[in-house]
């Protein structure tokens, strides 16, 4: 379990890998280079953390949720703060890393997908930071329910290009995307916005976001002496998730939980739940589980949070999966809305839908753990931008 | 001798060069493409290149992206595509590759794949998302089935890997003229006279070239340095286009015929 993962050609176990067109081998193997030079080289991450620390704002707090806590009568309750992130999400962890890394290789355009908006944000921020030219590709129905987002990384002067085909939304951007890269690979750098993507995307997008795990162990050490007995986060793509667990990956006795959404729940086909209700295959450079059917078409996710809203996994939380180190269980639609508003109320805290779902899934099994045991939720980002949604809902 | 080979050692002969033609199977209909098939082939086509559609076709352009689309709507699946084969190859031995991207074979399962595939009658496989670090898992079946392996050379592969590929690919080696999706841009025909030069320094196997072919301009000037051509997307818009009319046949027919014509020019 101690040997490091990925192997040579990108594989966690079965899964991973590089399955991409030829046209784009080339670059990857390019980027892959370039970055395992990088990630060797103390000037490169020094500058990293500097720009984490001086213009993300980190470290952000593990924060005590006392009220939270109280009212659920089990486990202490601690929230990773990266909602209070620059650009409200962990997004920029990770774009951070990657423009650093653009910039290093001395490409001066970047494009990325965007479901929620909010890696669409976090790569316009950037983008501006660097003076780089920047595309956003974002599914014309997700720039529909995420209106503010799309102010914003025009304001930031990106474009946005809005994709119509297939559902509209994050999987047909990444498509989109994909075939943009493919006509402009030679002087653009693909900012991918999850643990996913062909190799070394998911290895590189892991490493750029594992400073909230690492953070949280030295915080939950200063405040209780200990390590936690659960760790929750949200899976889509899986980024906050593989950042949060990846460094405890070798730690014994600590539950992880992995969240995905089950939208209008598993017995529908109204869901993004691919590690429970798909099967394995291969999408978007890599091998993985995928919300498919039995011909191997990809399916169309569903989930009232537009970042959640994947068919696919990131392949090394499948490799979690199959190994048992994470335990990936599901939330719908409406525990998500009720732990929304829950945290909104009690913590004066409005959670991104899409962190809603672990704080759901921490609200069925605190309340069943003694006042003794620590759990830790990775409060991803934060909820300005699901308004609209929510007041959809008619639940206000 | 394979039917691939076979085709362009008699085209050698004849001092010509083949005219590979691509579909997408079930679009619009699992009978429409059969019959174009055959009409494809009498109008002079000499490779049959059939798209197996995918709900994410990431190398597509717009043109294919809306035949698979079109496709999957009248519910083509991978084994559908491999009865319509059964059945054109009852009556025709044109050389057949079929095209598309990995997902739908690794849910068939590779090895089941390989075995209906080839009796079937398939000659060859081109899949657009299996480069050859990840093409073993299909090649262990494909290879001892007697498929062919088409691979691509992009205008991107260097020289190193170029011979990685060429060393294990079989039937011919598919040169995509242009940076980009399929059917979306013009090729730069002197560049790539240059390119597939260099490949030829490495491979004796047959390079057909494709991506952005429409022209019979295009494939005389091309077919003078390469071995041959592949029309794609100028032909799935001439089969949108004409859908519904009586003469979708003919008017595909006519097409492939100048371009046919174009190449044996010279």
């Amino acid at each position: 379990m101690n040997k490091t993962l990925p192997d040579k050609n990108g594989h966690f176990g079965i899964f991973g890998g590089r399955y991409a067109a030829e046209t784009l081998m080339p670059a990857l193997i390019e980027l892959e280079k370039a970055y395992q030079i990088a990630r060797k080289d103390k000037n490169f991450q020094k500058e990293f953390e500097w720009y984490q620390r001086e213009y993300a704002g980190r470290v952000t707090p593990l924060y005590y949720a006392q009220r939270m806590t109280e009212s659920l009568h089990g486990a202490k309750i601690y929230l990773k703060r990266e909602d209070l992130n620059h650009t409200g999400s962990h997004k920029i962890n990770n774009t951070l890393g990657q423009a650093l890394l653009a910039r290093r290789m001395g490409k001066k355009k970047v494009i990325a997908e965007t479901g929620a908006g909010q890696h669409g944000v976090a790569t316009a921020t950037v983008a501006a930071l660097f003076g780089m030219e920047c595309k956003i590709f974002m599914g014309e129905e997700d720039i529909r329910r995420q209106a503010p987002n799309v102010y914003r990384m025009k304001i930031l002067g990106a474009e946005v290009v809005p994709v119509k085909s297939g559902t509209a939304t994050l999987k047909d951007a990444m498509n989109e995307a994909m075939r943009y890269w493919v006509s402009s690979v030679r002087d653009t750098f693909y900012v991918i916005g999850t643990t996913a993507g062909p190799h070394p995307y998911p290895q590189m997008v892991r490493d750029f976001q594992s400073v909230i795990g690492r953070e949280i162990k030295n915080q939950i050490m200063k405040l209780e002496g200990r390590n936690p007995d659960v760790l929750i986060a949200c899976v889509g793509g899986g980024s906050n998730a593989m950042g949060t667990f990846y460094p405890f990956r070798n730690e014994k006795n600590i539950a992880m939980c992995g969240v995905e959404a089950a939208g209008y729940g598993l017995h529908t086909s109204e869901h993004s739940a691919s590690i429970n209700g798909g099967k394995v295959g291969v999408l978007h450079g890599n091998k993985t589980y995928l919300l498919q059917d039995k011909h191997g078409q990809v399916r169309d996710a569903y989930s009232i949070a537009a970042g959640l809203d994947y068919p696919g996994v990131g392949p090394e939380h499948a490799y979690f999966h199959s190994t048992k180190k994470v335990k990936y269980v599901t939330v719908t639609d409406k525990e998500a809305i009720k732990a929304f508003y829950f945290l909104s109320r009690k913590e004066g805290l409005i959670p991104a839908l899409e962190s809603a779902h672990a704080l759901a899934y921490a609200m069925k099994i605190a309340p069943r753990m003694s006042k003794n045991k620590i759990v830790v939720i990775c409060l991803s980002g934060r909820g300005d931008k699901d308004a609209q949604t929510i007041i959809e809902t008619n639940e206000i | 001798m394979k039917r691939i080979e076979e085709k362009f050692a008699t085209l050698r002969t004849r001092n010509e060069k083949a005219l590979i033609v691509y579909l997408t199977a079930g679009d619009p209909s699992p009978e429409i493409t059969k019959k174009l098939i055959f009409a494809l082939e009498k109008a002079g086509g000499d490779i049959l290149e059939i798209g197996v559609p995918f709900s994410d076709p990431t190398a597509d352009g717009p043109v294919i992206q809306a035949a698979s689309q079109r496709s999957l709507k009248a519910g083509t699946t991978l084994d559908g595509v491999l009865k319509m084969i059964t059945e054109v190859r009852k009556v025709s031995e044109i050389p057949i590759v079929l095209f598309g991207y990995f997902n739908p074979i690794f849910a068939y399962g590779v090895k089941n794949f390989a075995q209906s595939a080839h009796s079937a009658g398939v000659d060859g496989v081109l899949v657009v998302d299996l480069p050859h670090e990840e093409a073993k898992e299909l090649r262990n079946y494909t290879d001892a089935a007697g498929i062919d392996f088409i691979s691509l050379i992009a205008p991107t592969t260097d020289k190193e890997r170029l011979k990685k590929i060429a060393a294990k690919a079989s039937g011919f080696l598919y040169y995509i003229s242009i940076t980009g999706i399929t059917g979306t841009a013009a090729p730069k025909i002197e560049n790539i006279k240059k390119e597939v030069q260099n490949v030829r320094k490495i491979t004796t196997l047959p390079i057909a070239v494709g991506f952005g072919i429409s022209q019979p301009e295009q494939a005389k000037r091309i077919g003078r340095f390469a071995d041959g051509i592949v029309i794609g997307s100028a032909i799935v818009r001439l089969i949108d286009e004409n859908k519904n009319n009586r003469d979708l046949e003919k008017i595909v027919s006519r097409y492939v015929s100048e371009i046919k014509k174009a190449l044996k020019s010279k």
